[in-house]
């Protein structure tokens, strides 16, 4: 699971309001190099939730990012490189992810997060 | 010509990546000087998890055909939700990613995690980036996908059966819809509007058992015009892909019923459709 999906990420237990983001126990983090694409990280870095994406990339052990961004940024290649790398080459094999709210943790599990619910959760 | 050779290839077991062509077929397209090849093979096989059939096929050859629509439409976010071997979201970034359009964010769900895992296999196969997430529908995806996804597509569990077996462990949750099909269908109907960006496309399979008719109605009434794209019968049974989109003034749209394919197109379909059932004899 690349970080690009955590970020899509929330708890969605019936009534909890504050599911997002997610807290991340990292068991086993790998990572995969992939060809840096500039135009899909300027298409997608208005719709992450910067603050969420940072935290997260700090507990799979990435920490060159910045705390304040601005799209001027993204013409700064050296910012592309550090982005595209936690973004979308950093994977969470093994681990939990933690709802804020409740505590309840989600398994991820071969790089791939399970999000379904119990039924008394729905 | 513009031409499109979908190629499908046999994996004789997990492990195999390199195997024998059964199917190759060349899909003619709107003049185009460039030439694109899709090339889509099945890597991977579970015994739980629904390999590429009639529907799936007919599924792409839908978007397919909608190509230019959706080139035009500039998706930001495409979501396959069931994807099962991960044919479908495959071809759907092979349709898109040879286009300018290398911005696409794609994103597959499926309850059954055998078949998250044979759809990362079959992305990677395709070296395909894809964001998969085992989950019900799109739980846990909802708040952040809240009226984003610019291409939906869902090939649903449609076949009518008790409705004890719906949602079952194994491969029955595949194709198991409870009264008239449509148990999982109708879950997935009623959160479309919360889903789909202004310009969102929702493509969906049904066959006649779901009353594809009233599906249109009830999409409807919530604001969405929508279109028969594909009607195909097969030995089991009639497949049909409607295709919804939003409209500001629920009466301003074409009647849902009225299949709107060009003959054109409609003899693609039938030819690409013949071959594949003969593979599908084949295997
Ligand atoms: C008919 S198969 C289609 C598979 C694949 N998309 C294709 O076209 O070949 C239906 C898929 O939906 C999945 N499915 C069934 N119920 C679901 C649910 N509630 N949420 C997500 N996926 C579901 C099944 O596991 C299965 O993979």
């Amino acid at each position: 699971m690349r970080l690009l999906t955590h970020n899509m990420l929330s708890c969605n237990i019936k009534g909890v309001t504050n599911g997002f983001p997610l807290a991340i126990e990292a068991t086993t983090v790998e990572t995969k190099e992939v060809d840096m694409n500039p135009d899909f990280l300027r298409h997608i870095f208005p719709k992450l939730e910067w603050k969420a994406f940072r935290d997260a990339s700090h507990s799979l052990g990435v920490d060159d990012l910045p705390e304040q961004v601005d799209p001027d940024m993204l013409l700064d290649e050296e910012f592309l490189r550090r982005f595209h790398h936690a973004l979308l080459e950093v994977h969470l094999e093994e681990g939990v992810l933690i709802c804020p709210e409740t505590g309840r943790r989600f398994p991820v599990s071969k790089g791939i997060p399970n999000m379904l619910l119990n039924e008394d959760e729905v | 010509m513009d031409n499109l050779i979908v190629c499908l290839i046999e994996a004789k077991d997990t492990t195999t990546v390199h195997s024998k062509i059964v199917l190759t077929s060349a899909l003619f397209f709107a003049p185009s000087p460039r030439t694109r090849i899709a090339e889509v093979r099945l890597v991977g096989r579970h015994p739980e998890v629904y390999e590429p059939c009639d529907d799936s096929f007919a599924l792409v050859d839908a978007l397919l055909a909608d190509k230019a629509q959706l080139e035009e439409l500039k998706p930001s976010l495409c979501l396959e939700v069931g994807c099962g071997s991960g044919y479908v979201i495959t071809s759907l970034a092979l349709i898109l990613g040879n286009c300018s359009n290398s911005e696409v964010q794609f994103l597959a769900t499926d309850v059954s995690e055998a078949a998250v895992h044979t759809t990362c296999s079959t992305l990677a196969a395709h070296h395909v980036n894809a964001e998969v997430v085992v989950a019900d529908l799109v739980s846990g995806l909802e708040k952040r996908l809240d009226k984003v996804v610019d291409v939906l597509v869902f090939n649903p569990p449609y076949v009518p059966t008790p409705e004890h077996e719906v949602g079952v462990e194994g491969i029955a949750s595949a194709w198991a819809g409870g009264d008239r099909g449509r148990m999982v269908i109708d879950r997935m109907l009623s959160i479309i509007d919360s889903l789909l960006s202004s310009k969102g496309i929702f493509y969906l399979v049904a066959v006649t058992e779901n009353n594809p008719g009233e599906i249109c109605q009830v999409m409807r009434c919530k604001g969405f015009a929508s279109r028969i794209v594909v009607q195909r019968h097969t030995d089991e049974e009639s497949l049909h892909v409607l295709k919804f989109w939003r409209v500001d003034d629920p009466l301003d749209q074409e009647g849902p019923t009225t299949p709107s394919v060009s003959p054109r197109t409609s003899s693609l379909h039938r030819t690409f459709s013949q071959r594949l059932a003969r593979l599908v004899s084949f295997k």
